[in-house]
């Protein structure tokens, strides 16, 4: 009796079951499938069989055994971690940072212009901002590289020194989506009330003073959350970023090859499926669970700001 | 007092016009090299101002290549068709999601959550894309798999949530299936929304390579993105063009330099160009979010 008073709920809705399905066969094909598709990591992948018809590891953990034994995986794990840590602390600094600039800035024009200048780098492609960091770096025109020289020093050969990558991609970060991370902060600054400020002042705070105990205690919801969101995203790197700014660079991999990438050439380059699908698995699966924390210690702070 | 305030704001306004500029810098850059000649980017490097102003490697680029026509054309397809389909798809799902009357939308808005917080990764991803669906060397790699975005439902559903529920009844009241409701009222109400998300949509679908890197080998499928990292890495390619005599005409030698520079203002080209209208609404579109996410 219940199934069929669902039957004939389906169907006195069957226009809006239509307009639903194609949203859910593309879901279902790009993002369902894969899912199933993660027990490829357990099997030893044939082509012709496909993913759900080759046959089972033996032993059923043979992949992980495989990519355990490896040195360029931990070594890619590591630096996802590592990489994504500077790149969420170094993003709070100039984010909060720039917030707090920009909203102590008196001249309106000046304000939305500086706004606007810093907000640019967000919408172009990593590709062209693989190009822009091509010509500050290169080894014989990049604007970095004659400047040295004009001091008085050697060039230095960037794209064979990993060293200092770490530092050249927070920095290509910072330029490219700064001026957009600030929009949130700046957002809740604007709506905290202006006479905090005006009795603040008559008390005889300095400015530095009220930065320190209004504007920043007024982001500190703000800046938690976002923050246990973007640890919640640690296990992935951004693929484009670190194709685009390292590509084959192998001279660099040692602190620029993350799980991303690593998987990537695993998959397409070397052919090595086995070994990238069970880099693949580790990755979802901890991503999840990092996902879901974060999500659930988000809800914990502020309620409406989770994103479920 | 008033002193004091004044020296702190011209820290202020130094500290964020410095980063103002780091930011429009390697524009200029660019802009500046794809006009500059060969010679003077050998001796001077980059520089924000040309020194001789020559428009050859835009001659080359535009004469010389069919390659880079075809290019534009696919990333011109590409991003219309995918953000007309997007739009059309993931405003559909959104409206049954909004549907208050029915009773099993949470079911399908659960159905489209579980794949915000799950990923199945790039293997698994890759072979569905490649051994069953078929998608290698086509067009529609391009614009297939990221068609249905969660997030982007989420947005519409939420504005789709705003809109008084009593014109959606009145409506039934008069006849009009949902289908009809959906297209005739709900959409045009819901304007502001899907202009964000469009707007969302194509500057992704324009500035993608990804899709491209992944599934095409083909070169005539190449996105704009995906040809100029190609040219970066080897410009020699524009010589085995067919035009390449014209091109010879131009130039003896390629400027190999301020070609690649060239290229890449012809890709970011059109987002300059519209950046004013982006910048607004990707900002209304933020804060849409940030109320309700």
């Amino acid at each position: 009796m219940r199934s069929n008073g669902m039957l004939r709920e389906l169907m006195r809705n069957r226009t809006l079951l239509l307009m639903f399905l194609p949203v859910a066969v593309l879901l279902f094909l790009f993002n369902y499938l894969p899912l199933a598709g993660l027990v490829i990591a357990f099997k030893d992948f044939n082509f012709q069989k496909g993913i759900f018809g080759s046959d089972w590891m033996h032993p059923l953990f043979n992949n992980f055994d495989y990519l355990f034994s490896s040195d360029a995986a931990f070594r890619a794990i590591r630096n996802t971690i590592l990489l994504n840590a500077l790149f969420i602390v170094v993003g709070l600094v100039f984010e909060v940072g720039l917030a707090l600039l920009l909203n102590e800035m008196k001249n309106r024009f000046f304000k939305r212009l500086s706004q606007s200048l810093t907000f640019l780098p967000f919408f172009i492609s990593w590709i062209v901002v693989g190009v822009f960091a091509y010509n500050l770096l290169n080894f014989e025109s990049g604007a970095v590289n004659r400047f040295v020289m004009w001091l008085g020093f050697e060039p230095i050969d960037f794209y064979s020194n990993a060293g200092l990558w770490p530092f050249i991609l927070t920095m290509a970060i910072r330029w490219k989506v700064t001026g957009y991370g600030t929009i949130v902060y700046l957002a809740a600054l604007t709506s905290v009330d202006n006479s905090y400020y005006e009795a603040a002042s008559i008390d005889g705070a300095t400015r530095w003073q009220q930065i320190r105990y209004i504007s920043l205690p007024m982001l500190r919801p703000t800046i938690i959350i976002l923050t246990l969101l973007a640890v919640g995203r640690i296990m992935n790197a951004d693929f484009g970023m670190f194709y685009a700014m390292v590509g084959d660079a192998s001279l660099l991999f040692p602190t620029t090859d993350v799980i991303d990438t690593f998987v990537y050439r695993s998959l397409r380059k070397s052919g090595d499926i086995g070994m990238a699908s069970a880099a693949g698995f580790l990755q979802s699966i901890i991503a999840f669970v990092l996902v879901l924390a974060s999500n659930y210690a988000a809800r914990k702070v502020d309620k409406d700001s989770a994103i479920f | 007092m008033a002193k004091r305030f004044s020296i702190s704001q011209t820290v202020i306004v130094t500290a964020v016009t410095l980063f103002s500029l780091a930011c429009l810098f390697p524009f200029l850059m660019v802009i500046s090299g794809s006009l500059s000649t060969e010679k003077d980017i050998m001796n001077f490097g980059y520089s924000i101002w040309p020194k001789h102003i020559t428009f050859d490697s835009y001659k080359i680029l535009l004469l010389g290549s069919n390659r880079i026509l075809d290019a534009y054309v696919i990333s011109i397809i590409v991003t219309v068709v995918g953000t007309a389909l997007s739009l059309f798809v993931t405003s559909m799902g959104a409206y049954v999601m909004a549907r208050r009357s029915f009773k099993y939308r949470n079911i399908l808005s659960v159905y489209v959550i579980v794949t915000m917080l799950f990923n199945g990764g790039l293997v698994p991803w890759y072979i569905i894309c490649v051994n069953y669906l078929h998608l290698k060397d086509t067009l529609w790699a391009l614009i297939l798999p990221p068609l249905a975005n969660a997030f982007n439902m989420f947005l519409i559903r939420n504005f789709m949530l705003s809109i008084p529920e009593d014109l959606h009844e009145s409506a039934k009241m008069d006849g009009a299936g949902e289908l009809r409701i959906y297209s005739r009222l709900i959409m045009p109400l819901a304007l502001p929304v899907l202009a964000t998300v469009g707007l969302f949509v194509a500057l992704g679908y324009w500035n993608d390579w990804f899709l491209g890197l992944m599934f095409v080998d083909k070169q005539e499928l190449q996105p704009l993105q995906l040809l100029l990292r190609t040219l970066i890495s080897n410009v020699e390619f524009l010589k085995s063009s067919s035009n390449a005599a014209a091109m010879q005409r131009i130039s003896a030698q390629i400027p190999s330099e301020s070609i690649k520079m060239a290229l890449t203002v012809i890709t970011i080209g059109p987002i300059i160009f519209l950046y004013p209208f982006l910048q607004r609404y990707f900002v209304k579109g933020l804060m849409v979010g940030a109320v309700k996410g």
